[in-house]
């Protein structure tokens, strides 16, 4: 390795640019690496679904209701993954069912972490009434059942899947502030900052460059949890009618509007399930490939 | 050429410590009243014991706390960071390296962008200037070019102290705060970093305040020695004026408490133990 690297010229090195670098360091972890593939494999599912789909997602077969997967017994081959309650095509439904879930975990998920890093910063770098105030607000947040604050909050902005995220996101910020505020209040007196402060650097870019990209890591590690914790609580959400309106083939609102079948046609639950599984941990793999390949300490020299 | 580049006048800091349920607020005094100037191209050591307030003297020269009274010029401008804000032209005059060499690196900035950094925000030099300024900076602390794209963690420690003396050169400052920059190097690196320092100083006329508790380092680098006891300066004068005659008991138990290391001593130390 070492070896490798001396012999290589500095320019060619120094060409070959930020992201190459990144995913050399990237590509050592095979887990990410599948991860990976996996997620962008659903996203272009998610994006192609009109071409993928065998049915469309709100068509209804009456004559095919909760018709097992096509290698059961009474199983039809139109339907590869059977069909519900009222017999939609569930195959088809997941795959568009890719798209909310998707598009629900990251709006959620960029909405706390920007939130929840801009307060975080502030608290930790500013500390004083600043800190405080924000931090009694986030306490505030934290101190309601997650699932109850969002109900409230999606009573009082109205039902619907964007209202429903945007409830989401103020409930999972706190915890981004937090991580933020800690990990900047340890980084803040380190001597690499009072070095930069003396170099010159304004409050702006102390707080933004120097300190921040050193409190990377526990926030990658969040945001892959809170993308997962935010398609559940949308999920959540849409049981109780406050979230994905019903015919959206929402993987969360169908697990939800399937639990009644759970022993006659367990397919219905099964599938909805397992496509979040994947989908988590095909995220989860790759937030611990991020926070390796983003940690300088775990490189190789 | 006698052109005074520091000068402290009384310089005084007090800390509050915030009264808690239980305790009574309090003021500790961290440095109490001292005076001292620095001349061009010369060395100040300040000696003292952990907690004399050689630390905090540091940062009040380096414009990072202000002092709550006294005063403090730099090439014969009084500097009040307190009550007017910092200029630019005053931030570069005075650098720091600190003590610690793992500590004082980013460890997400490249060499490159440790060294480029400040002239990035002080000054509207071209970045294939400031790379090439980096890269000459360097080669004077004895380094190599294909350094420039490494990261902290791949250096050793006496590398890194190199590195944080080109970070503090990078602005031509005319003032170099060196807080006890080789107290966590082992010896033989310890006297590689004070020959450059010696050597950086005669290139560029730098001045320097230098901290430590080293006495035997302060003899090599010194030309004025300072030593702190709780705060207040006792002892200030030439270095052979200090060395040969302290004044003050506290300096003469200083010195006495270093281990010697030269020959007649030992000599003497091994007659002693022969007659005993």
């Amino acid at each position: 390795m070492s070896n490798e690297t001396a012999t290589l010229p500095v320019e060619a090195k120094a060409r070959s640019g930020a992201f190459g670098e990144f995913w050399h360091y990237f590509s050592m972890n095979h887990g990410a690496v599948l991860g990976l593939i996996v997620f962008v494999l659903l996203v272009l599912v998610a994006i192609f679904a009109p071409l993928i789909a065998p049915h469309l997602p709100n068509e209804q077969y009456r004559d095919a209701l909760l018709t097992p997967p096509m290698w059961h017994e009474g199983g039809k081959s139109t339907f590869i993954l059977g069909t519900d309650a009222v017999g939609r095509d569930m195959l088809s439904r997941l795959i568009y069912g890719a798209r909310y879930s998707l598009f629900i975990g990251l709006v959620v998920v960029v909405f706390s972490l920007t939130s929840g890093i801009i307060l975080g910063v502030l608290a930790g770098y500013f500390r004083g009434w600043v800190d405080t105030l924000i931090m009694r607000v986030m306490d505030i947040i934290l101190a309601f059942p997650s699932l109850l604050l969002a109900l409230v909050l999606v009573a009082i902005l109205g039902p619907g899947l964007f209202n429903a995220m945007l409830a989401i996101a103020v409930v999972l910020q706190p915890h981004f502030a937090r991580l933020t505020r800690a990990a900047v209040m340890a980084e803040k007196n380190r001597e690499y900052v009072i070095s930069a402060k003396v170099a010159g650097a304004g409050h702006l870019r102390l707080m933004a460059v120097t300190i921040l990209p050193n409190c990377l890591a526990p926030l990658i590690v969040q945001a892959t949890l809170s993308f997962s914790n935010a398609i559940l609580e949308a999920a959540a959400l849409g049981f109780l009618g406050m979230g994905a309106q019903p015919p959206t083939p929402e993987w969360g609102t169908m697990l939800a509007a399937a639990r009644e079948f759970i022993l006659r046609a367990p397919w219905v639950v099964t599938y909805p399930g397992l496509a979040i599984l994947i989908t988590v941990l095909a995220i989860n793999l790759i937030g611990d490939g991020l926070r390796d390949a983003f940690d300088p300490k775990l490189k190789r020299s | 050429m006698t052109q005074t580049v520091l000068q402290a006048k009384n310089l005084v800091r007090d800390y509050h410590v915030g009264g808690g349920l239980l305790t009574k607020a309090r003021t500790v005094h961290a440095v109490k009243g001292v005076s001292f100037s620095v001349e061009k191209g010369k060395t100040l050591a300040i000696v003292g014991e952990s907690g004399c307030g050689k630390s905090t003297l540091a940062r009040i020269i380096t414009l990072i706390d202000p002092a709550t009274s006294g005063d403090l010029l730099i090439d014969g401008n009084k500097v009040d960071i307190a009550h007017s804000a910092l200029t630019p032209e005053m931030r570069r005059k005075v650098q720091i390296v600190f003590q610690n060499p793992y500590g004082s690196l980013n460890p997400r900035q490249k060499i490159g962008d440790v060294l480029g950094e400040p002239l990035k925000i002080n000054t509207d030099i071209p970045a294939a200037e400031r790379r090439d300024r980096a890269m000459a900076m360097l080669k004077k602390v004895g380094l190599a070019p294909e350094h420039y794209n490494r990261y902290p963690h791949m250096f050793s420690g006496g590398q890194r102290q190199r590195i944080a003396i080109a970070r503090a050169l990078m602005l031509n400052p005319s003032l170099l705060v060196l807080d006890e920059p080789v107290s966590a190097l082992d010896l033989s690196v310890q006297a590689q970093v004070l020959n450059l320092l010696a050597d950086l100083q005669d290139e560029f006329q730098l001045t320097y305040v230098f901290i430590s508790h080293d006495l035997s380092v302060v003899r090599y680098i010194a030309d004025d020695v300072m030593v702190m006891y709780f705060g207040e300066a006792v002892e200030y004068g030439s270095r052979d004026a200090v060395f040969s005659d302290p004044k003050h008991s506290y300096t003469r138990t200083l010195f006495a408490a270093t281990p010697r290391a030269d020959v007649e001593s030992i000599k003497a130390r091994l007659a002693k133990k022969k007659a005993a």
